[in-house]
């Protein structure tokens, strides 16, 4: 059997879009810069995925900037902000401590420039507290990023409320959406946000392509210079065929949300009540606060890279935020932000699913991730002392 | 396709000498939990020759298949040839480990030593300290301050 069950790693292409993509790339081919007939067709298929990725939002087509992916954007979106901010001698940056590395790298760049950076907790549950935001807002913010769901441990970010102290206080404020489009509604108007980050592979799209929203006025300074496209904040020919099956993923997730979001519930409610029953285990993250397929776990005596290839032998596709899985000596930050310690948190097991897993793929890993729970432990050195007693079970 | 060459995946899937040693004449114990590695070691001495090897390990599959190629390495050699076993010696025979994995084929190397250092102290056999280097470091590097916080 083969179960992939790594869905917040990548998607597979979905039908639509992949037509869209071979029917974009044949037929479209013109540049959209041309001034001729065939530059102009592909223009009005770049602006019409433009409309309808807008349209999802809840966007204006002119706040919609094309990107290389989720990560481009997310840089683009924080530096943007940053270096608007530094020439009002604004130079704080507040983000939380389980962003992702495209927007944790990129405070630390620019705390190396001189900005001052305030990771705040995210407590044991994995969410950040709307309060601790506003208390740590001063004058001299420049920036708010605070993403949208948790790429690890799936939990759900309070971002509209979010959104709603950073106007009061007249701060920036960027959310990174790249788990959660496609997957929950994300209405840019309801969370009040300035910019927003996504990534068309994480909901059926193709790889290498994405989006920020920039909202009007907000500032917007250059990544990539050379040309005039996306109205001169990114230049570069524009990947046609990837934005307009990006449209056609993103059109028919949301077309599918309300189905698939109930069917995954369901699968992960079972697997998370299948996967408690293993001895010494425990969920990472809230409980009901998360995007609708992640189901991540801690199993304390086992290393994660370890459990990962075992289950790859059995067919089953999942990822870990073990040391050894990131190719540091360090865990996850994540699973380290909601107070796992270094132990356990080498032990992690991440499982997100997809519209396309089954109940049978969840009674296949129910059956099999014990079993290699089992498996690991059996010659554990760690799992040895924990029964013996010689060490003291922590979960 | 796969991160390991298929010697690693071999003793990965299907690891030797994997147990304890009840009535070991030496145990090496490496590594820590805390940066995801831990090996141990068992040895069975007899005339000065390896007579038995058992590990457990506790890491990635880079680590359990290091420790499983050490232990066939060494198994039914006199402890003179034990003790020359270089982490190079074990990557090799397991067909190259990725750079960032390199240290879990010194781990495997210490751990070796580990055992042997634990065999003469047990039997007050003298010995070279220089020769235990690898595995003297080691041992320091288990007990880090705050190791035992987190236990």
């Amino acid at each position: 059997m083969f179960v992939y069950a790594d869905h917040a790693a990548t998607t597979k292409i979905l039908p639509c879009a992949l037509e869209a993509y071979n029917q974009t790339a044949w037929a479209f081919y013109g540049n959209p810069s041309s001034l001729h007939t065939e530059g102009q067709r592909a223009k009005e298929v770049l602006e019409k995925s433009r409309g309808e990725i807008a349209a999802v939002l809840n966007a204006d087509p002119r706040e919609i900037y094309f990107t290389s992916g989720g990560s481009e954007a997310d840089n683009q979106a924080i530096l943007s902000a940053a270096y608007a901010g530094a020439k009002k001698g604004k130079r704080k940056l507040i983000s939380t401590a389980i962003e992702h590395h495209a927007v944790l790298h990129t405070l630390e760049k620019l705390q190396k420039e001189g900005f001052e950076v305030v990771l705040l907790p995210v407590g044991h549950e994995g969410i950040v507290k709307a309060e601790d935001v506003r208390d740590a807002i001063d004058e001299n913010t420049a920036l708010v990023s605070v993403m949208l769901a948790n790429n690890e441990i799936g939990t759900l970010q309070p971002v509209e409320e979010i959104g709603k102290i950073c106007r009061e206080k007249g701060v920036l404020f960027h959310t990174d959406a790249v788990q959660a489009v496609g997957h929950i509604p994300v209405d840019v108007q309801s969370i009040g946000c300035d910019y927003l980050a996504l990534s068309a592979h994480k909901f059926g799209g193709p790889k290498g392509v994405g989006v920020l929203y920039a909202k009007r006025g907000a500032p917007l300074s250059v990544l990539i210079a050379g040309g005039a496209q996306e109205r001169g904040k990114r230049a570069g020919t524009e990947d046609l065929p990837a934005i307009a099956a990006m449209a056609a993923a993103l059109k028919a997730s949301v077309a599918d949300m309300g189905t698939s979001s109930a069917l995954l519930k369901k699968l992960q409610t079972k697997l998370i009540f299948g996967l408690s029953r293993i001895p010494h285990s425990s969920l990472n993250g809230d409980r009901e606060r998360r995007l609708p397929g992640n189901v991540s776990f801690c199993f304390e005596g086992c290393e994660g890279e370890a459990l990962l290839l075992y289950l790859d032998d059995e067919g089953i596709c999942a990822s870990s935020g073990s040391a050894c899985t990131s190719g540091s000596l360090d865990p996850s930050h994540v699973l380290l932000a909601i107070g796992r310690v270094h132990d356990v948190a080498h032990g992690s097991l991440r499982l997100t699913l997809g519209p396309e897993n089954t109940e049978a793929d969840v009674d296949y890993l129910l059956e099999k991730i014990p079993e290699v729970v089992e498996k690991v432990r059996s010659f554990s050195p760690v799992w040895r002392d924990l029964r013996e007693g010689k060490r003291q079970f922590i979960l | 396709m796969s991160l390991y060459s298929e010697k690693v995946m071999d003793h990965f899937r299907h690891p030797r000498n994997v147990g304890i040693i009840e009535d070991a004449d030496g145990v090496g114990e490496v590594g820590n939990a805390k940066c995801g590695d831990i090996m141990k070691m068992y040895i069975k001495v007899q005339d000065g020759i390896l007579v038995d090897v058992k590990f457990e390990t506790f890491g990635c599959g880079s680590a359990i298949a290091s420790s499983s190629m050490a232990t066939e390495m060494i198994k039914g050699q006199p402890i003179s040839e034990a003790l020359k076993l270089t982490n190079k010696a074990v990557t090799e025979a397991l067909g190259g480990l990725p750079a960032y994995k390199l240290h879990c084929s010194v781990l495997a190397e210490q751990a070796v030593q580990a055992a042997i250092l634990d065999y003469y102290k047990r039997n007050n056999i003298p010995y070279d300290p220089d020769e235990f280097k690898c595995a003297l470091c080691a041992h320091e590097h288990d007990h880090t301050a705050d190791d035992g916080d987190e236990a």
